[in-house]
């Protein structure tokens, strides 16, 4: 390897003394293993630079990752903060890395199954019993549960650091529902876009092997191959919901929310539009407290009433089990390595951060002694180490201003505070108008158990502080996030990142669709529907204002009470009402993105956006009209793109049938009003213009527009897209093929209503189909939408 | 000594929409104890579940789960049987000065349902408040023993505080009780229990019934028509529990008859219950506790 030239890129590059740094090592030299990265990128002239970052940011952006901003009482989505610049760790150096990984991993599966069980840590005196005791997270519902598994963790992540000399700690242990390995594997492949030339053979080890691994060993605990893993998410308003359904997408599992399941003498299933489907494996993403209210947290809504119980039952293995989060409060760590001596009979192989329970005399002496190199806070916390609550003790002072005295504080509160050594973290190189700036990093290790064992992800994730300031590492509060790659001496085995072609579980189970996800689909179906309906209804009133001049009085108001029976007000340019309805379909589909495909999300929100990017200073008349024709223009964006890219499946059938009832509602709701038998002015063109239908019509009845006419294009005529009985018939195709519409040689309500509703209208003729029995096909189509509703969806 | 009882609980739940899978725990069964037998009793349920569990939970309380799949319009939830009750209120003192307790809670190195340490902490719902424990502050005497400082909080709310059902709900939470110095059972005992747990006394959250009608010559207790709720207070290793009722500020004799220990109400509440799709429901309450005269 030639050496590096030194360029502007390193000039500035000066880490703070006293600290390891990744890209140098003690004599300011380059680690070897950052030699090709920096090779790479002293060639780079900024333009190229901005372009290489540039294509990872883009990949980000199409794959639509974002984490939730969380503020006071409210939280937005926010684009990935990457850190353009990854990691980079000798493979020899993280092979011993994970085993201290896997050492720790099997230590806390131990002292989880001594807390839910004989408790004699405590009676041995190697951990406080209040501590225990006074923990939330200690769920004594749980206690003496065995876990169907035979195990109570699966899945597990560490923060680790670097101290100064230039050994790695564990920073805290996350074992509830560790959230970050989707990302990892999204960090990876944006990383890999902004040195698409480098990565392929710069002997990185790859992550997907990792997922194999643990997505083999949960489909492994099912009790038969024809069920799913299910992932347990708490919804859309959590940080992490985009890992959530991206994982679930990934590995072929289930997003499911606690609705989903129901749980019932010692069995829990999956409610589904076929029925309920058993359901032995969840990998949870939702706290444990949250997930029963009968037992647990009893203001929870995110949970499932009796799932405790039937964990007791054993009719699920967990992930992780319920009651984990006890094994990340702060103070634990402070009793780690006596009891790896006594369980293990081995130290450490990676210490923890240095860490005193202050209830203990002693320590805290030491601590009080020691207060300008201590953290100190809540003893239960299960915040990182430098995420300190603002109570806490930094250094030298309260984070917040406080007129508490320090000793006193100890004294009194002692058993309720636990004190960590500030410990100063190695510098990573990060990219900063142009140069690399050294900044504070910690690793997030994933680990994954298998039939072999405990597994560690290679690499993937890393924490890199906005400033030198090692409390600015959470994203939360602006830090960004970095690929790590592990890099070895040969070449490595190329594993694919893309999933399993289809999983071959959705082949098996055709009717496998949780009822939530097609109500979602359902109603995302109805709101479009709805929502174009209403821009074309607001369209032809402004058409009209403006073609008129407001002459054509009685249409006008007509159109304008029409409007009001859905909750449209006329008079506003951009009516709340049209906001409203894009919003609820954007409801819709943020609860199946795992289901929805990433182009159909963003023709969504760009229609959303529009629509709050039209304010009120439209001008009524022309201006309008015209601003409701570009909305028109991005829904039919939307639908095409549903149309032509969404798997022909038991959702996407819901969607269409979501659709066709609206329309067919809407367009007998329109007939009923403005193709009355007396007739109204300019009725039957206003008709004929919202069904969209012009051309049409006039094509074909040139010579006379008369009810008839009107009638038998927008009601009869099954060749015409817009007519109701188009829409009867996609909704009679679809029900077909729904799991349930004939059931032991019985034919379901949906399907008997369905069925009559055809064939009246196949049968009928334009002047049978008066005002009233307008009126009676709404009643039927509301009846359709109650059976399927009953049968499907609740 | 020993009073026998038979007691009838009925919970009656009238839904204003029909609810779907609803799926409720009862803790409504007494405790089989040394000082008190459970001679007979039975839980049910109108109409019959579709699936039902009997257990104990953490502390040793005895649960009855019970699902229904199909709509429900309304349910009622009984428990009847007999008790055979032989508790004494304690006659000596024999607990710690208050000042020494600490020591004695912190030598406990014990998880089990009886340890004092689940009963230290605030709890869902009795959280640390700094009014009450004010209030218990200025009660406090570190040369006084612990059973003293317990019998004295309790005779505090007893006088301060005014029994009345229409002032609280079962939702309401201590401080507001505590301000507007008015409740029932529910509230004074939450009350108290935060009042000990604030002087570093572990307190624990008792439910259980009262005879209906006093014996001869004594007044009628507060609490009789439903099911009553008092304190237990942990008073040192050789003295142990001692159960405490402040809302008649007294101490637990034969007409109290224990049901479920916990940390708060959440942990022993009669009945918790979910429901889908299901609007308001009305509820009724009724008990009976009647002395079997000794010799049948």
């Amino acid at each position: 390897m030639a050496s590096v030239k030194t360029s502007t890129l390193l000039k500035s590059y000066a880490p703070p003394r006293g600290v390891a740094d990744e890209l140098l090592d003690m004599d300011g030299k380059l680690r070897p293993v950052w030699w090709p990265l920096i090779d790479l990128l002293s060639r780079q002239t900024p333009e190229a630079l901005a372009a290489r970052t540039a294509a990872g940011d883009q990949y980000l952006n199409d794959a639509g990752v974002y984490f939730r901003q969380l503020g006071d009482g409210n939280s937005s989505e926010r684009t990935w903060p990457l850190s353009h610049i990854p990691v980079m760790l000798d493979q020899a150096e993280w092979k011993q890395v994970s085993q201290g990984i896997v050492q720790r991993a099997e230590l806390l599966e131990m002292v989880m199954a001594d807390l839910y069980g004989p408790a004699s840590l405590v009676h041995e005196g190697l951990l406080p019993p209040d501590l225990i005791a006074r923990n939330p997270e200690w769920l004594r519902p749980m206690v003496n549960v065995a876990p169907r598994s035979g195990h109570y963790l699966h899945f597990l992540a560490f923060e680790i650091g670097r101290s100064p000399d230039g050994t790695w700690f564990v920073l805290g242990d996350r074992t509830q529902a560790p959230s970050g390995s989707g990302f990892a594997l999204e960090n990876r492949v944006a990383t890999s876009r902004v040195f698409s030339d480098l990565y392929p053979n710069a002997n990185v080890e790859r992550l997907a092997g990792f997922f194999r691994a643990f997505r083999d060993a949960l489909n492994g605990l099912r009790v038969s191959d024809d069920q799913r893993v299910g992932i347990l998410t708490p919804g859309p308003q959590t940080d992490t919901y985009f890992e959530h359904a991206y994982i679930a997408r990934y590995l072929g599992f289930a997003l499911l929310e606690s609705g989903d399941l129901k749980a019932e003498a010692g069995n829990v299933s999956i409610r589904t539009i076929a029925g309920q489907q058993p359901v032995s494996v969840l990998w949870r993403r939702l706290d444990a407290r949250f997930a029963d209210p009968l037992e647990l947290d009893e203001g929870s809504a995110l949970g499932t009433p009796g799932l405790v119980s039937a964990l007791r039952e054993g009719a699920l293995t967990m992930v992780n089990a319920l009651g984990s989060g006890v094994l990340e409060s702060r103070a634990l760590l402070a009793f780690m390595p006596r009891i790896a001596e006594k369980l293990l009979r081995q130290p450490l192989l990676l210490p923890n951060i240095a860490t005193w329970w202050c209830g203990q005399a002693q320590e805290r002496a030491y601590v009080r002694e020691n207060l300008d190199r201590m953290m100190i806070g809540p003893a239960l916390s299960q915040r990182q180490p430098f995420d300190l609550e603002p109570s806490s003790w930094f250094g030298r002072s309260f984070l917040e201003e406080s007129d508490k005295n320090v000793d006193d504080w100890l004294e009194r509160e002692g058993d309720r505070l636990v004190a960590q050594e500030a410990v100063t973290l190695s510098t990573t190189p990060a990219l900063s108008e142009g140069r690399l700036v050294p900044r504070p990093m910690t690793v997030r290790v994933f680990a994954a158990r298998t039939p072999d064992g405990w597994t560690v992800m290679p690499g993937g994730y890393a924490r890199i502080g906005k400033s030198e300031d090692p409390r600015a590492l959470s994203m939360q509060s602006g830090g960004s996030v970095a690929d790590v790659w592990v890099v070895g001496q040969k070449p490595v085995q190329v594993d694919s990142l893309a999933p399993p072609a289809t999983g071959p579980f959705t082949r098996r189970m055709p009717g496998f669709l949780p009822s939530r996800a097609a109500d979602n689909l359902f109603w995302l179906g109805r709101y479009v529907e709805r929502a174009e309906f209403v821009i074309r209804e607001i369209r032809a009133y402004h058409k009209r204002l403006s073609e008129s001049g407001g002459t054509d009085l009685q249409l006008l108001e007509d159109l304008a009470v029409f409007l009001e029976a859905y909750g449209t007000e006329v008079t506003e340019p951009v009516p709340q009402n049209l906001r409203d309805l894009i919003q609820s379909a954007k409801n819709c589909a943020a609860r199946i993105r795992d289901r929805f495909s990433i182009d159909g999300w963003s023709a969504l929100s760009d229609l959303s956006r529009s629509v709050e990017a039209m304010s009120g200073n439209a001008l009524p008349g022309e201006e309008v009209a015209r601003s409701m024709t570009l909305l028109l223009r991005k829904l039919a964006g939307f639908s095409g793109l549903v149309h032509e890219n969404m798997f022909r499946f038991m959702g996407w059938r819901f969607l269409t049938i979501g659709r066709a009832l609206e329309r067919a509602d809407s367009m007998a709701a329109l007939l009923e009003t403005f193709a009355t038998e007396e007739g109204t002015s300019g009725g039957f063109d206003l008709a004929v213009e919202v069904g969209d239908s012009v051309m049409t019509h006039q094509r074909r009845y040139s010579i006379q527009t008369n009810r008839n006419t009107v009638i038998d294009l927008l009601v009869l005529d099954h060749l015409n897209p817009r007519s109701i009985l188009f829409q009867i018939e996609q909704i009679k195709t679809q029900n077909e093929a729904l799991p349930l519409s004939e059931h032991h040689g019985r034919v379901s309500q949906l399907t008997r209503l369905v069925v009559q509703l055809h064939s009246d209208l196949t049968t009928a003729t334009p002047e049978e189909i008066d005002t009233a029995a307008l009126r009676d096909i709404r009643s039927q189509i509301a009846a359709m939408s109650d059976a399927l509703d009953q049968q499907y969806l609740s | 000594m020993l009073t026998t009882y038979d007691i009838r609980l009925t919970l009656e739940y009238e839904y204003e929409k029909a609810a779907v899978d609803s799926h409720h725990i009862l803790r409504i069964m007494p405790r089989d104890l040394p000082d008190q037998r459970l001679i007979s009793g039975l839980v049910s349920s109108a109409p019959p579940p579709d699936f039902r569990r009997d257990a104990s939970d953490f502390f040793g309380n005895s649960i009855t789960e019970i699902g229904f799949g199909r709509h429900l319009q309304a349910a009622s939830f009984t428990f009847a049987g007999r008790v055979a009750r032989s508790h004494e209120a304690p006659n000596l003192d024999l607990s710690p000065a208050l000042t020494k307790l600490q020591e004695e809670v912190r030598s406990r190195r014990d998880l089990g349902p009886e340890s004092p340490h689940h009963f230290s902490g605030p709890s869902p719902r009795v959280p640390m408040d700094m009014e009450i424990a004010e209030f218990s502050r200025s009660l406090f005497a570190p040369e006084r023993s612990t059973l003293e400082f317990v019998k004295t909080i309790s005779a505090a709310l007893h006088s301060e505080m005014t029994f009345d059902p229409e002032a609280t709900n079962v939702a309401t939470r201590p401080i507001e009780a505590f301000t507007s110095r008015r409740g029932v059972c529910q509230d004074f005992t939450h009350i108290m229990i935060s009042s000990l747990r604030s002087a570093g006394i572990p307190a624990a959250y008792v439910s259980g019934y009262l005879r209906t009608s006093p014996p001869p010559g004594q007044e009628r207790l507060e609490g009789a028509d439903a099911m009553h709720a008092w304190v237990r207070a942990w008073c040192g290793n050789e003295m142990g529990w001692v159960e405490i009722d402040p809302t008649n500020d007294v101490m637990v004799g034969r007409d109290h008859i224990l049901v479920a220990i916990g940390q708060d109400y959440f942990d022993v509440a009669p009945i918790k219950g979910s429901l889908r799709g299901s609007g308001d429901h009305a509820t009724r309450q009724r008990v009976d506790v009647i002395p079997v005269p000794s010799g049948i």
